[in-house]
């Protein structure tokens, strides 16, 4: 490691505000483009899971095969 | 060739392939995000004339790179749509947008950051700064178009006419430094040579460049496999998909 200790690496000779801050606002920015999708993906198929079990096993709407 | 084409066309296959394809793609992505993040925040010299600012090179040229070249797909995804009216293309072009426009506030927003201790301001009105706005502004017009239209055809229709003619915008990008002048310094890496960087710092940031293009290519997957069951969501295979519970 380049820093002699993690309080300096925190530190960075004043600019580990700057730094650490653009880290972390990326990191939630990665988190949600990728959690973001997957939930929606999640969600929808729950509420078609739903949707299905209410209907009796029979999809409300036309069902096509593919 | 085409039958290629053809698979591409096919929502259970592409969905299937991508599900594939994510359950290593997304593993190692992360690590290589994680281990390049560590290894030039970390384990790199500072900058002989920045000092430690400069760190955040790490993340904020791999998302500007990446957004750029994501505008690129956006744009052919959509003249895709356009030309041979495949379906799969415009579900593409709607994916990349929310990424693409993430990747550009995370490139706007660090480098606003970077500018504070370096330059001495947040924000300066210069070439550089202002065409990355745009590029934003135009991923979230992509975002916006299509939820402004009831008609999903005619909403990608508008969307891919869009990014088509927002393409103009990043050749502008790529050469604002070097046809105005600006606060913001010219490329450190050429492809013809000449690269400005030292291999120390060359290194984590080209493995941060390729852990962001496999970031965009992770997200853009998990955008389209939502985006085709809701699309598909009357079809026989969505609805078995859907009663067995979990995600392919």
């Amino acid at each position: 490691m380049y820093f002699e200790s993690m309080a300096a690496a925190l530190q960075m000779d004043g600019h580990g505000a700057f730094v650490w801050s653009a880290y972390l606002i990326t990191l939630g920015a990665i988190v949600l483009i990728l959690y973001a999708p997957r939930r929606r993906e999640k969600r929808f198929l729950r509420q078609l899971e739903g949707q299905i079990r209410r209907s009796g096993g029979k999809a409300p709407g036309a069902v096509k095969e593919v | 060739m085409w039958s290629l084409f053809h698979k591409f066309g096919s929502p259970p296959w592409l969905y299937r392939l991508s599900g594939s394809i994510l359950r290593w793609l997304l593993p190692i992505t992360i690590i290589a995000l994680v281990a390049g993040a560590v290894w030039g925040v970390l384990f790199t010299p500072p900058d002989f004339r920045q000092g430690n600012s400069y760190r955040i090179i790490y993340i904020h040229v791999p998302a500007a790179v990446v957004a750029l070249a994501g505008y690129y797909v956006m744009a052919i995804a959509g003249a895709v749509s356009l030309i041979w009216r495949m379906k799969m293309a415009d579900v593409a072009m709607r994916a990349c947008a929310p990424i693409g426009a993430t990747l550009t506030f995370i490139a706007l927003v660090t480098g606003s950051i970077w500018g504070k201790p370096t330059w001495g301001t947040w924000w300066v009105w210069d070439a550089r700064i202002t065409s990355m706005l745009i590029l934003f502004f135009l991923y979230l017009g992509v975002v916006a178009l299509y939820e402004a239209y009831e008609n999903k055809e005619l909403a990608a229709k508008a969307c891919a006419v869009l990014s088509l003619v927002g393409t103009v915008n990043i050749p502008i990008i790529y050469k604002s430094v070097d046809w105005w002048y600006s606060l913001h310094q010219p490329a450190s890496i050429k492809f013809t040579g000449g690269t400005t960087i030292d291999p120390s710092m060359l290194y984590p940031l080209l493995l941060m460049i390729v852990a962001f293009y496999a970031l965009f290519t992770c997200a853009l997957l998990l955008n389209m496999r939502a985006e085709i069951l809701q699309r598909e969501q009357r079809t026989a295979w969505v609805r078995r998909l859907a009663g067995s519970g979990e995600p392919d």
